[in-house]
């Protein structure tokens, strides 16, 4: 990269996209922690968190976000991997086969929950499935408000489907800056698949995986649409908590509480990415 | 000789299967969609349907508020791309090309955006909007998706940008373009499929966002967010549609573009 002369132009470029994110980030920001704060007489309170915390679904909401994190990102992380290991041997139609995973990339949460939930409902093609093999002898009720196993099944694997491709492509771009003559080496000197892969390969990864995990958890805690689709409010979650105490219950104070917590959470990932990064590494990719 | 017939057949019976695996939900959804009326509550459904008809997509078609919300989400994502090029791709232009005082605080800044659930803060900036009589409004959503797409637009253009040499455009300043006209003539023409890419990225991610969509309008509702508000009224062959109506133009745009998808999610 040169260096130019033109001393005030980089900054003309860039400070209508600074204006503008600091705009629609640091006021809605100063407006959420108004809102979640400010009494109505305007002094400062306690009250809207103490009104959450005391609300039936705030600590179901809190411990489904956790659990769906808790499942949904090793989860995926461990098949993006095997997807990235498998598209990075370059076998034959490699680019095909890497094509079809990243298609479900395009799909977003609510579309992805009913995608599954044509899979999953009563009549569903997962019941028809089991059903003609003999499986069942009358469709399951996967997504009953009472299975609450069945829901969390449903949406790890609706939210896996949907982001494994963000994680692969994470990975992959890691994989493939891993000189091949690392590993080829320690199979000169009689390592086995298993030895490379956790020896060489995985700890020369390590980058990628700590950023592709928190890059997912950071998503995890605004996991909503694809938890309406399938279990509507039976399943509460964070984001969803704060959207219906907008929508349904009209209480903008309480879930702008809802939306402090959500941001903390991802404030508190975002330091810790950052940390793990380290400041070099913040620039555009070359 | 027997181990490398073995290791390929495990090589390319895994990469079916995870095939399989990213693609049954997209058949699954296209066969829904085209089932007839008559069969729509059949158990067990067939896997391979011996007929199919789009009578059930005419009438999700006709149904009140469907046409416009569509209208409605193609016309945030026409104005989230414009605003996402106009904001985004001088300030990629800049990081990838000059050296300045907070050059790696913007990049930083870039990134942390990339992250932050801006869609949450959909909920104070309702609002904000409610007293500024904005609310329910199609521009302020494209606002907000403007900033979601923004740090996408300007990671795709930048790498483009730094992708380009340079020596061209100094070649045409130095033969008097100017530094306007060389950008034009020698800079441009060459990041355009990069700016497209850009564009449609931005497309996709303002027609698939939900959370600010439906917190920010009440009657003015994109589809998605027409789409929520009425999972709990709206009959299962419907929602099916829906989610096929929702699918298809992503699917494609995100084929279109599939070059550029690195740049967006790569080694970080």
């Amino acid at each position: 990269m040169h260096t130019r002369t033109g001393r005030l132009l980089p900054f003309t470029l860039v400070l209508p996209s600074m204006a503008f994110l600091a705009v629609l980030i640091v006021i809605p920001l100063a407006q959420a922690l108004f809102l979640a704060f400010a009494a109505d007489s305007g002094g400062f309170t306690l009250d809207n968190f103490r009104r959450m915390f005391a609300d039936a679904n705030f600590s179901d909401a809190w411990r489904n976000t956790f659990l769906l994190l808790l499942l949904i990102v090793p989860l995926q992380v461990a098949l993006a991997l095997a997807i990235a290991l498998l598209v990075n041997s370059r076998f034959r139609g490699h680019r095909w086969f890497f094509l079809i995973y990243t298609i479900p990339l395009a799909v977003s949460d609510l579309a992805a929950g009913l995608l599954w939930l044509a899979a999953f409902t009563e009549r569903g093609y997962l019941n028809s499935v089991l059903q003609s093999a003999g499986v069942i002898s009358q469709p399951m009720l996967w997504l009953s408000f009472d299975n609450f196993g069945g829901l969390i099944a449903a949406i790890v694997i609706a939210e896996s489907w949907r982001t494994t491709a963000m994680v692969l492509l994470v990975l992959l771009a890691g994989l493939e800056l891993i000189p091949r003559e690392l590993s080829e080496t320690a199979e000169l000197f009689g390592a086995g698949r298993l030895r490379r892969l956790v020896h060489v390969v995985l700890p020369l990864l390590r980058p990628s995986l700590q950023s592709a995990i928190l890059i997912r958890t950071i998503f995890a805690f605004q996991t909503f649409a694809v938890v309406f689709a399938l279990a509507g409010r039976n399943l509460p979650v964070l984001a969803g908590e704060g959207y219906s105490w907008y929508t349904t219950n009209q209480d903008e104070r309480i879930a702008a509480a809802y939306g402090v917590v959500i941001v903390a959470l991802s404030l508190v990932a975002i330091i810790v990415y950052l940390r793990l990064l380290g400041p070099r590494e913040t620039e555009v990719q070359r | 000789m027997k181990a490398r017939v073995l290791d390929r057949g495990l090589v390319y019976g895994s990469a079916v299967v995870l095939a399989i695996w990213a693609l049954i939900p997209f058949y699954l959804i296209a066969v829904s969609a085209f089932t007839p009326q008559a069969n729509v509550s059949d158990y067990p459904k067939p896997l391979f349907p011996s007929s199919l008809s789009g009578a059930t997509i005419q009438l999700f078609l006709e149904s009140s508020g469907v046409v416009p919300a569509m209208l409605n989400s193609i016309v945030v994502a026409l104005l989230t791309v414009v605003v996402g090029l106009v904001l985004g791709a001088p300030a990629a232009y800049a990081l990838a090309r000059f050296r300045f005082r907070g050059r790696a605080a913007f990049g930083a800044v870039v990134l942390v955006t990339k992250m932050f659930p801006i869609a949450i803060l959909a909920i104070p900036l309702a609002a904000i909007f409610v007293r500024l009589g904005l609310y329910d409004n199609l521009i302020t959503v494209a606002l907000v998706h403007s900033a979601i797409a923004l740090p996408f637009v300007i990671l795709i253009v930048g790498g483009v940008f730094v992708a380009l040499p340079q020596d061209l455009e100094e070649a045409a300043e130095t033969l008097g373009c100017g530094r306007w006209g060389a950008f034009r003539r020698a800079a441009l023409p060459p990041a355009m499929p990069g700016l497209a890419a850009a564009a449609i990225f931005a497309f996709v991610v303002s027609w698939n966002e939900v959370f600010a969509a439906s917190i920010l309008t009440v009657r003015t509702r994109t589809l998605p967010a027409q789409v929520l508000a009425s999972l709990s009224t709206s009959p299962l062959a419907l929602k099916f549609i829906a989610a096929f109506f929702m699918v298809l133009p992503a699917v494609v745009f995100i084929i279109l573009i599939r070059r550029y998808l690195r740049t967006v999610w790569g080694p970080r």
